[in-house]
């Protein structure tokens, strides 16, 4: 079991040191996310209190967007150079190289969250008044997205329309997160009378479904 | 080879070619009793008399709600076709889920589009954001074309299959949903809860909802042997072209093996 964990910190590790190296997601993610809201304003053609009754729902559309282009970026480290074909001669479970991949997708989901969090404060004059639940949600939403998506990555790993095939496979299957992360911020941020702990438990069992299902299924699928 | 060909050119069989005329026959039946013989749905308001109901809309509940439920019997047989694939990895269970998936999406886009145009007249809308029912089954539908789409891209028929197989089972997590919505939100859908086994509808009505369950089973059939039969015969072709480029490749480079190479193919 413990070697499972060091397997899974060590493939985290490698794709956040490319991450750190390369900084397409500080480069270019980051920027893109503050773009999404900046175009929900000109689209809106909208005053701030309009803006801050739907920033629960814009936010979480840009997170998604956002974690599309993660999620590409997390495949595509392993297509070039045959890496995949590397990991998977090291002996490492299927399971272990799944939940390092997430880990790493859903660490950098926690930063771009903490990001369009201040962008939506900064932009739309959004206002925090339960933290705990807004850091329960963002927590929870991007290990249920980071899954759900290195998952789905896998599957149109090696297509070569894997940009196009990814959004419509992923974002479907997101439905859930982005309704439950939706009421939750509404709750957090004063939008509506919702219980957003409630969709917190939604979150909670869409995360642990995702996660076990990616690591049992991840196996059958890097297994070509 | 032209033997083969004899005998591939159709996908039809005496026995399908009994199914298909059947169904067409029960289609027309359906038609019959659902748009001339049935009485539209007009009721009189208890207080003021007026006339209230769905009026000639209904008819198309003939068609909507036996769609609906040959929906769900499709993609569970692609899900279970799908699960199979994995444990036994045959191209049998492979061929019947895509075959399942594929009629299935095509009935579940009926679905909303007959509900659509039903809605329209009896709840003055085409599209009802609020309806948990309607979301859901939108949901279905675009995660099954998503599963035509991933099938369609990947080229490898074994990676297609594992990849379709695992895509088939997220998506069938939906069905549950989808079929239990109207009980466990009962004030966010406009959908009523079934009353079939109250048998509260009149009794032609309910002989014509019958017969469309009935009809629409053979629809599914009839369509999945025939799509079936067509998933099976392009496998047959793409392992063919292959033990053919096999075999001349190799006459290329030894006459010799040229018998042995074919012999494995056949």
């Amino acid at each position: 079991m413990s070697r499972f964990f060091a397997d899974a910190r060590l493939v985290a590790a490698k794709d956040l040191r490319i991450e750190a190296r390369s900084r397409v997601l500080l480069n270019q993610v980051a920027p893109f996310a503050l773009l999404v809201l900046v175009l929900f304003g000109f689209a809106l053609d909208a005053d701030q209190r309009t803006l801050r009754a739907f920033a629960p729902g814009l936010f979480w559309v840009a997170v998604l967007f956002c974690a599309l282009l993660a999620i590409q970026r997390s495949v595509s480290v392993e297509q070039a150079d045959g890496a995949l074909t590397g990991l998977r001669l090291s002996g490492m479970s299927p399971a272990a190289l799944f939940v390092g991949k997430a880990s790493a997708v859903f660490v950098q989901l926690v930063v771009l969250e903490v990001l369009l969090t201040a962008g939506i404060i900064v932009l739309y004059g959004s206002e925090v008044e339960q933290p705990l639940l807004v850091v329960a949600t963002g927590l929870l939403a991007a290990v249920a997205v980071a899954c759900t998506g290195t998952l789905y990555g896998a599957l149109a790993s090696g297509l070569g329309v894997r940009e196009t095939l990814l959004p419509i496979l992923l974002l479907p299957v997101l439905a859930p997160v982005l309704i439950g992360a939706t009421r939750a911020f509404d709750d957090a941020l004063g939008n509506a009378a919702v219980d957003g702990w409630a969709w917190l438990g939604l979150l909670a069992v869409f995360a642990v479904v995702a996660t076990a299902g990616g690591a049992l299924a991840h196996g059958a699928l890097v297994d070509e | 080879m032209t033997e083969t060909m004899e005998t591939t050119d159709t996908t039809g069989s005496r026995g399908s070619r009994l199914l298909g005329v059947v169904t067409l026959l029960g289609l027309a039946t359906l038609l019959l009793f659902a748009f001339a013989l049935t009485e539209p749905d007009v009721r009189l308001h208890p207080t003021t008399g007026q006339e209230i109901g769905q009026f000639d809309a209904v008819r198309l509940l003939y068609l909507h709600v036996p769609l609906a439920v040959f929906t769900y019997v499709a993609f569970v047989l692609c899900a279970v076709a799908s699960a199979g694939y994995l444990v036994k990895r045959t191209a049998w269970f492979d061929t019947m889920a895509y075959a399942a998936a594929e009629v299935g999406t095509v009935f579940c886009g009926l679905v909303l589009v007959t509900g659509s145009i039903w809605g329209r007249p009896v709840w003055n809308t085409w599209w009802e954001w609020g309806d948990v029912r309607l979301m859901t089954t939108l949901v279905l539908f675009l995660m099954f074309t998503g599963y035509l789409a991933l099938r369609r891209a990947t080229v490898d028929p074994r990676a297609s299959a594992r990849r379709g197989a695992v895509v088939a089972l997220v998506a069938v997590l939906d069905l549950p949903i989808v079929n239990r919505s109207v009980e466990w939100w009962e004030n966010r859908t406009l959908h009523q809860k079934s009353t079939l086994g109250e048998l509260k509808i009149q009794d032609l009505t309910l002989f014509t909802l019958m017969l469309g369950f009935l009809v629409f089973g053979l629809v599914l059939a009839w369509l999945l042997l025939h799509r079936f039969r067509v998933g099976w015969l392009e496998r047959e072709d793409a392992g063919h072209g292959v033990a053919t480029a096999i075999a001349e490749r190799r006459a290329d480079i030894d006459e010799g093996d040229v018998d042995a190479a074919v012999g494995e193919g056949a």
